[in-house]
């Protein structure tokens, strides 16, 4: 089985090996991948929706009914990995118990989580002008509640975040990118127009209303990212029981 | 050998994929063969790294100054593509890491199950207790 896996994966390699020749040399500014599609975003992005970061306009913009999906893919894997660990019987007895850790560590995450948890909230909303958005800064607000659960013991962090709310919190992100895109239906515009917004919006041309509708889009995206990080944590820690940690 | 050097970087990153791929076939252990898909993926975003990397170019934020004055002259402004760096591997990659958590975190679950189940996670240990 193995040495026909080896052999299997040698064939492969030196297949692909073989069409090495037909790649694009390392920083090619004219190879096929930097010509067509990426000119027209970097040319046309901000005259098009007024964001001067062109990784969030086509994250959220240009292509934001493929980002609806990630983040659907992202509720859906925590959904899994809940309802997946919630029906096991505690079978294993030796289950771990809460871990004592010290004071020092305490004392430093106390001054750490809420300097991370701001930090994330500058990177969500200044993800229009600086490298940042809703899956980075999603990240960083689920490291920080995770760090608050490996500091405090699991039942702790669970006090504050409860399960409910975190399944709660993680489909309200989902609903509110699908719900902002539903709405510029509703306005006239086509699923995820955001220019359709222009109207209600106060001194606002359908220029602004895309900037306005991408940073709508990319909250949503940082509730998601951020309840289903913690949910993920707190689901295998605690082998799905959810009633003590580390 | 000319090919190899100068492409180095293509090599490379199908050297990690079979790497990865040999893992996932090969291995019994249920860890490895997610420790496998994590190097697969990591050889994938090395490939669109490879083939967008544009050299002298700066990150793909447009540097602007908008003179609250002429605030229009922002939709005029003329922007010099090859100055700046390939926008879409960056967004395509910031999405599949992500995702790439929440799938590990899915596949770390089912083994987990499978453990409670079986008390073993080497594949050829469970097939046998699924044949008895």
């Amino acid at each position: 089985m193995k040495k026909l896996a080896a052999v299997m994966v040698m064939i492969t390699g030196l297949c692909l090996i073989a069409g090495v020749g037909d790649f694009p040399n390392w920083g090619d500014p004219n190879s096929p991948a930097n010509s067509y599609l990426s000119t027209y975003y970097l040319t046309n992005a901000i005259s098009d929706t007024a964001v001067p970061n062109i990784v969030t306009a086509i994250l959220a913009d240009y292509r934001g009914y493929d980002t609806m999906f990630e983040t659907v893919v992202v509720f859906v894997a925590g959904l899994g990995i809940l309802f997946l660990l919630r029906g096991t019987k505690k079978k294993l007895g030796d289950h771990p118990t809460a871990f004592p850790s010290s004071s020092i560590v305490r004392t430093a995450c106390r001054i750490m989580i809420p300097m991370m948890q701001l930090f994330a909230l500058y990177v969500v909303a200044h993800g229009h002008h600086s490298p940042g958005g809703g899956f980075q800064g999603g990240v960083i607000l689920g490291a920080s509640v995770i760090l608050l659960a490996i500091s405090e013991g699991l039942s702790d962090g669970l006090k504050r975040i409860t399960l409910k709310n975190t399944i709660k919190w993680s489909a309200i992100g989902v609903l509110i990118y699908s719900g902002i895109g539903t709405f510029s239906m509703l306005l006239g515009g086509n699923f995820l127009d955001y220019s359709a917004w222009a109207p209600i919006l106060p001194a606002t041309d359908a220029v602004m209303a895309r900037s306005h509708g991408m940073l709508g889009v990319e909250i949503g995206v940082a509730l998601t990212v951020m309840t289903v990080m913690f949910s993920i944590y707190a689901d295998l820690a605690s082998h799905g029981q959810m009633d003590e940690g580390l | 050998m000319n090919l190899i050097i100068a492409k180095f970087n293509y090599v490379l990153y199908i050297v990690l994929m079979m790497m990865g791929l040999w893992a996932m076939i090969a291995k019994s252990n249920l860890i490895k063969k997610v420790v496998g898909l994590g190097i697969f993926q990591t050889a994938i975003i090395l490939f669109y790294i490879s083939i967008s990397v544009k050299k002298g170019a700066n990150i793909p934020i447009i540097h602007h100054h908008v003179d609250p004055n002429h605030a229009a002259d922002a939709a005029h402004m003329v922007i010099d593509a090859a100055k700046y760096a390939n926008p879409l591997p960056h967004v395509l990659m910031l999405t599949a890491i992500v995702v790439g958590v929440a799938t590990l975190g899915l596949a770390l679950t089912i083994i987990q199950h499978i453990y409670q189940e079986h008390h073993t996670i080497e594949e050829d240990e469970i097939l046998e207790q699924l044949n008895q």
